[in-house]
């Protein structure tokens, strides 16, 4: 010890901040604690960079020398034997030859623009929903797209589909009525009701008087069994999302309640649900289903699907919301309680709000699972992509292709689901208020 | 642990009437098989300053929490207010719409702004128009010294201002009666004067509190009761001079000579 030195120190001033060292920013800096590290790391680089340009050699030659122009595949062997000597390269003429029937199944080709003006008309009603900054207006489109969707691909007259929708309308107003006497459950029991009663039994005769008194805005009618393509994965996909999400919050809150029998149900659903493979309940909805119905009753095979497919991620979705609720500390609850916020308000304002925002990366991720699981339809005679690529094959001209339409089918399927993967990123980014 | 509070309290609205906001009588409750509360009797008389103290475990939150409705009891009479509190949603709602709450953990809202955390419970309790509840929002801020973070959110903001939004988030419910739930405990001690000093002025105005804290230097300045809990029970309750200067049970003793000691 010395007695010397005193301990007291007193600061004279305070620094200012300096910047960073030259070699310890920027480029270099990077590329010397990632890449450069050690000499172990060096050769893991280099040769990892040879393994690169060696797939890339191999690969790009064969994408990028590919014929456009052939009508079978045998035509297509001609050409590169003319070009190049050999017949390693891509032929790109089956998507070219077969584009519109990858997109559009077996729609009637002069239809065509009822897909087109669909496909657009959705884009424009999400926009809204996924973007904040698109006017709220358009919200009243995307609320009428769904019933747009069904009478422009379907086709028959508006009368149709505006009686669904005017269902949906009378059980709101009966919702509305009840409300006032207090009772959620009982408001929502007789917006059911009200509804069913309005389509089982008085819609389809109103519906079939103005059908022959005005047939308004006929389209001509286009069966189920001719969808097909990425036109039908589009439409069960995204009906599927659109669905699942809701029902998936329900279950999640339900599987939470405190009341009994809507607990047991709600597990019980769920529970049986995933333990069922997707196929399962894909036969189901095509053979089964009609057994269960009344004799008479024609149910549209797409529609079923779509129940199925919805059904399906609803139970996954409940589980990942069931993530996010328990994720978030009860604090939130008490404070929600605290301020007399009753249960509906608080799930509204607080919790969901927040539960969502943690899940974000769950929800999407089964949205994703749920836009590739479409591809299984094939299996239930629903000509979608991979349905069709079988169709193809089947015909004399392209006999024996199967990389190519597998890589487009594919490289369709990874734009979709990478773009649902980056907006999921931005959300969440966006939404990142914490500031941990 | 007591915090000193300097400066002077002006008593002049710091009356005690006669109205009783909060009775409770005989209350027990239990957590399964284990007996938390244990025959409570409390009258709160409207104006009063409480401050609950004792060792942690003892059911001093729980018995806070049970004044509206956080926490359940099985038996005996809680009335806040005149409303007897029963499983009936309805008079729940009321009540809590009336008594205020703060906690430990300010239990801020991090997806809204502070000014939204503010208006929310006004404009969807209450149905106060949104123009208006951000009148009473931003006043209520002026009162907590931060009207400038109205925008932010409550990340951005200091544990010692979190807690004062948190009581602005209370006073927009305009409440006849505010429990603080060991409000200063998670915060650095040089927040805690911050946070005290928005408690006493709230005080000063007449407002009803009930505080379960640790900050014996606020005990004695701005209470006019002290309640000591001990295993589920009121051990003691007394006027702060006497509570501290001559307790009367053993376990009050002890309890203060450890908190008091250094």
């Amino acid at each position: 010890m010395s007695t010397t030195k005193s301990l007291a120190y007193v600061r004279k001033e305070m620094l200012d901040q300096q910047p960073a060292p030259r070699s310890q920013v920027g480029f270099t800096r990077w590329a010397r604690d990632n890449l450069f590290s050690g000499w172990f790391n060096t050769v893991l680089t280099l040769v990892s960079l040879f393994v690169i340009y060696k797939v890339l050699a191999a690969t790009l030659p064969w994408i990028f020398g590919g014929v456009w122009n052939a009508d079978s595949l045998a035509q297509c062997r001609v050409i590169m034997n003319e070009a190049y000597g050999n017949t390693h390269h891509a032929c790109w003429a089956v998507i070219h030859e077969r584009w519109n029937q990858l997109l559009y199944g077996f729609y009637p080709e002069t239809q065509y623009w009822r897909a087109n003006l669909a496909f657009v008309l959705m884009l424009a009603s999400l926009a809204p929903v996924l973007f904040d900054k698109v006017p709220r207006k358009m919200l009243y489109l995307t609320m009428a797209f769904p019933f747009l969707l069904v009478w422009l691909v379907w086709g028959g007259t508006i009368w149709g589909v505006t009686s669904v929708a005017f269902g949906f309308a009378l059980g709101g107003i009966a919702f509305k009525l009840v409300d006032r006497f207090g009772s959620m459950a009982l408001s929502a029991i007789a917006a059911v009701a009200v509804a069913a009663v309005w389509w089982l039994f008085i819609g389809p005769s109103v519906v079939e008087g103005l059908n022959s008194v005005a047939p308004l805005g006929h389209l001509e009618e286009v069966q189920s069994r001719d969808l097909g393509g990425f036109m039908i994965c589009v439409i069960i996909g995204i009906s599927g999302i659109a669905l699942s999400l809701p029902i998936g919050i329900v279950l999640a809150l339900g599987r939470q309640s405190d009341l009994f029998i809507v607990k047991t149900i709600c597990v019980g659903f769920i529970e049986f649900i995933r333990g069922v493979p997707l196929i399962t309940l894909l036969f189901t909805a095509s053979l089964l289903l009609n057994y269960f119905l009344p004799p008479g009753t024609t149910f549209d095979l797409t529609l079923r699907v779509i129940i199925m497919v919805t059904l399906f991620s609803s139970a996954y979705m409940a589980e990942v919301i069931r993530g996010g609720l328990a994720a978030l500390p009860k604090g939130q609850y008490e404070a929600a309680d605290a301020l007399g916020l009753d249960y509906w308000k608080a799930q509204r304002l607080i919790i969901m709000p927040q539960a969502l925002k943690i899940s974000i990366p769950g929800i999407v991720n089964t949205f994703i699972g749920l836009f590739k699981d479409t591809t299984l339809v094939m299996f239930i005679g629903i000509y979608d992509m991979l349905g069709l690529s079988n169709a193809i094959r089947a015909n004399a001209a392209w006999n024996g292709i199967y990389w190519e339409l597998f890589i487009f089918i594919g490289g369709v399927f990874w734009i979709c689901c990478f773009a649902m993967s980056r907006y999921s990123q931005w959300l969440e980014r966006k939404l990142r208020t914490d500031h941990r | 642990m007591s915090q000193a509070v300097e400066r002077q309290i002006d008593r002049s609205n710091m009356t005690v009437s006669d109205e009783v906001a909060i009775q409770i009588t005989n209350m027990n409750k239990w957590y399964g098989e284990f007996h938390v509360l244990r025959d409570i009797n409390l009258t709160v008389n409207r104006g009063e300053r409480i401050v609950i103290a004792g060792p942690s475990g003892s059911g001093k939150s729980t018995m806070i929490r049970c004044i509206n409705r956080l926490e359940e009891h099985q038996q005996g009479k809680i009335i806040v207010d005149g409303t007897e509190l029963t499983s009936d949603l309805k008079n729940i709602d009321k009540i809590r719409s009336e008594v205020g709450m703060c906690f430990q953990h300010f239990n801020l809202f991090p997806h809204l702004t502070i000014l939204e955390n503010c208006t929310l419970a006004p404009m969807w309790v209450r149905k106060t128009p949104k123009r208006e509840a951000e009148e009473i929002a931003m006043h209520f801020l002026e009162k907590v010294k931060i009207p400038d973070q109205a925008h932010k959110y409550p990340g951005m903001l200091s544990g010692g201002q979190q807690q004062r939004v948190a009581i602005a988030r209370s006073l927009c419910m305009k409440p006849r009666i505010m429990l603080f739930d060991e409000p200063t405990s998670a915060l650095d001690p040089e927040m805690i004067k911050e946070v005290l000093d928005t408690m006493i002025e709230l005080a000063e105005e007449g407002m009803t509190m009930l505080c379960v804290t640790h900050e014996m230097g606020f005990a004695r300045q701005v209470a006019n009761r002290v309640i000591f809990m001990d295993q589920g029970q009121i051990v003691e309750q007394n006027e702060p001079e006497e509570f501290f200067n001559n307790p009367k049970s053993e376990r009050t003793k002890l309890f203060l000579s450890q908190i008091l000691g250094h």
